[in-house]
């Protein structure tokens, strides 16, 4: 167990601030930690050592000279590879890019950097974040720290499993349809996808824009709300991002929401959920009821068409965007002496692994003459319908609504082999928030046994639109709640 | 909607700029199928009047200001080109034999 193992992210920024541990032994000691643990875990594709070394002394040097070295002083902290570096590479986990080297550095990882923050390293995912189990990653599956025979989840597997493994106390993820709470859920974490708009994008390699938005995975409220701070805001760079104010999220993290009416969707006690899954979210709903919650069932009519809404929308999303990768300016170009044409369909067929070529050709089917009617503007208007469906029990009073992150815990790695259907309706419980753009976080809600493994489940709060601090109140208070 | 040829799959896979063995096409005709039937399903959705929404309603693409700022350098770019000729990033032949457009 390296110094900050077990640590908390405040705690460690507090000690480097108060300068009783040096940025730079601190920094060492993660990076010893990852040589050791990371050997049979896989969580991360490439580690930082002399620029994470460089960032460290430059914290010290801060402390030293009397300068605020920020509130992430020294804290070190893994990125998902789909978010770009100005140095290492940027692969998104894919042959496509696996020799890219981003010449800008995303906003959110600035700001981290700008707090403070030393970024050690990049994850995992499924490739360009297109999967719930990290095996679609080119480079091999990362393991869950819980049981080396399961998957970590996905996509933010790699992020999700490196806190768990205690090798960083925070990583960021990027959550398209559930990749950041997932993980989390699988992992033992806690993963906040904030608002749509919260977190600028630039720098982000686009999914599906309407959808994706990067947030934090720690092992407690308080590390990822410190990560949501740091981060969030309006970017010049990203037109979509919002320029409401984010407040002081972490002074407010410790007093208790004035109301909580919790709204369980009647969906959410699904008997097709895993027994241990039930168990937790039982936990959840007495802790927070022992806290002076008031707990009401409501219905979300149209949630059960959430899966197939999202897949269409978010593939139709990606072929858009992944049209870029065609062997021009950058990315993967064949060899040979090749027409224009062929360049192109040989550099895709050669840089894009199974689950991307997928959903590439089913976006592309869904939006093709012919079929544009039939799926992409259903699915647009069944969005709506969902978004209403959440607007409608916040309207009704609740505060947050509360479900299973997952139906299941931690599946065995190749479950799903040559099944996308079936992994696709592992989402469930999380595609909904994406399409409705609203704050979600997974909280642990103890432990499930399957089939002689004990493995973590964890609960997700969703919160109205831009109520981010007034969720992650709802969630330190379901934490303290289920940790006493 | 018809259950999906394995003609349909190679034009999706073309439009997509993909190639794929013919084994590759029956695999991605099934599992694709598989996926498709299921989101049928949204047929039995009333989404009559329904406006589609094709983003989250509370945002709305901001102006920036008219005004030149700092952009990538030409020499960053190049370094990231898959081929270069001099300044020029290096493509096949785009027109007349063996063009690709």
């Amino acid at each position: 167990m390296s110094a900050h193992g077990n640590e908390r992210a405040a705690d460690i920024a507090a000690m480097v601030r108060r300068g009783d541990m040096t940025a730079e032994g601190l920094v060492s000691d993660t990076l010893r930690t990852i040589a050791q643990r990371d050997v049979s875990l896989c969580a991360f594709l490439e580690v930082f050592e002399q620029p994470a070394l460089r960032e460290a002394r430059a914290v010290d040097a801060a402390v030293r000279e009397g300068r605020d070295p920020g509130p992430l002083a020294g804290v070190p902290i893994a990125l998902k590879d789909n978010i770009c570096l100005s140095h290492g590479k940027t692969t998104c986990a894919s042959r496509m890019l696996e020799h890219y080297e981003s010449p800008y550095t995303a906003t959110a990882a600035q700001r981290l950097i700008d707090a403070g923050a030393v970024i050690v390293g990049k994850t995992n995912l499924d490739e360009f974040a297109m999967g719930s189990s990290c095996e679609q990653s080119a480079f091999g599956p990362t393991r869950n720290p819980h049981d080396a025979g399961r998957v970590p989840g996905g996509s933010s597997g790699g992020s999700a499993a490196a806190v768990s493994g205690s090798m960083v106390p925070i990583a960021i993820g990027s959550d398209t349809g559930g990749s950041i709470r997932q993980p989390a859920a699988f992992c033992g974490a806690v993963g906040f996808k904030p608002t749509y708009g919260r977190i600028s994008r630039y720098g982000l390699v686009a999914f599906a824009s309407s959808l994706d938005q990067i947030g934090p995975i720690g092992m407690s409220v308080a590390d990822c709300a410190l990560a949501y701070e740091a981060m969030a805001g309006v970017d010049a760079h990203d037109a979509t991002s919002s320029d409401r104010a984010v407040g002081d999220v972490s002074a407010q993290l410790v007093q208790q929401p004035q109301r909580m009416r919790i709204g369980v969707p009647r969906t959410a006690r699904s008997d097709a959920n895993h027994p241990g899954v039930a168990d937790g979210l039982e936990r959840a709903i007495a802790a927070l009821t022992s806290t002076g919650a008031e707990i009401v069932d409501i219905d979300l009519p149209h949630a059960e068409h959430g899966i197939a809404a999202y897949y269409i929308v978010a593939p139709a999303e990606a072929s858009s965007n992944l049209a870029r990768f065609d062997g021009v300016r950058y990315g993967h170009r064949a060899e040979g002496d090749l027409a224009l044409d062929q360049m192109y369909r040989i550099s895709r067929s050669e840089g894009f692994g199974d689950e991307v070529k997928r959903r590439i050709m089913l976006g592309t089917h869904v939006l093709s003459s012919g079929y544009h009617d039939a799926y992409y503007n259903t699915a647009l208007k069944v969005r709506r319908r969902i978004k209403g469906d959440y607007d409608a029990a916040f309207a009704q009073g609740c505060t947050a609504i509360l479900s299973p992150t997952t139906p299941t815990p931690a599946f065995k790695l190749e479950a799903h082999r040559d099944d996308p259907l079936a992994m696709y309706l592992e989402d469930i419980y999380t595609v909904g928030v994406n399409l409705a753009g609203l704050p979600a976080i997974s909280v642990p809600a103890g432990t499930a046994e399957d089939e002689g493994a004990t493995l973590p489940v964890g609960v997700q709060l969703v919160g109205p639109a831009f109520e981010d601090t007034s969720l992650l109140q709802h969630a330190a208070a379901l934490e303290r709640a289920l940790t006493s | 909607m018809d259950p999906l040829s394995s003609d349909d799959v190679r034009r999706v896979a073309a439009l997509s700029k993909l190639e794929l063995t013919d084994e590759q096409i029956e695999r991605s005709r099934e599992q694709l199928a598989r996926v498709l039937g299921h989101m049928d399903t949204l047929r039995e959705v009333d989404t009559e009047g329904v406006e589609p929404m094709a983003r989250p309603d509370d945002t709305v693409n901001r102006l920036g200001d008219d005004a030149p700022t700092d952009a990538l350098s030409r020499e960053a770019l190049e370094r990231i080109a898959p081929a270069m000729h001099d300044e020029y990033i290096r493509v096949p032949k785009v027109l007349g034999e063996g063009g690709g457009a």
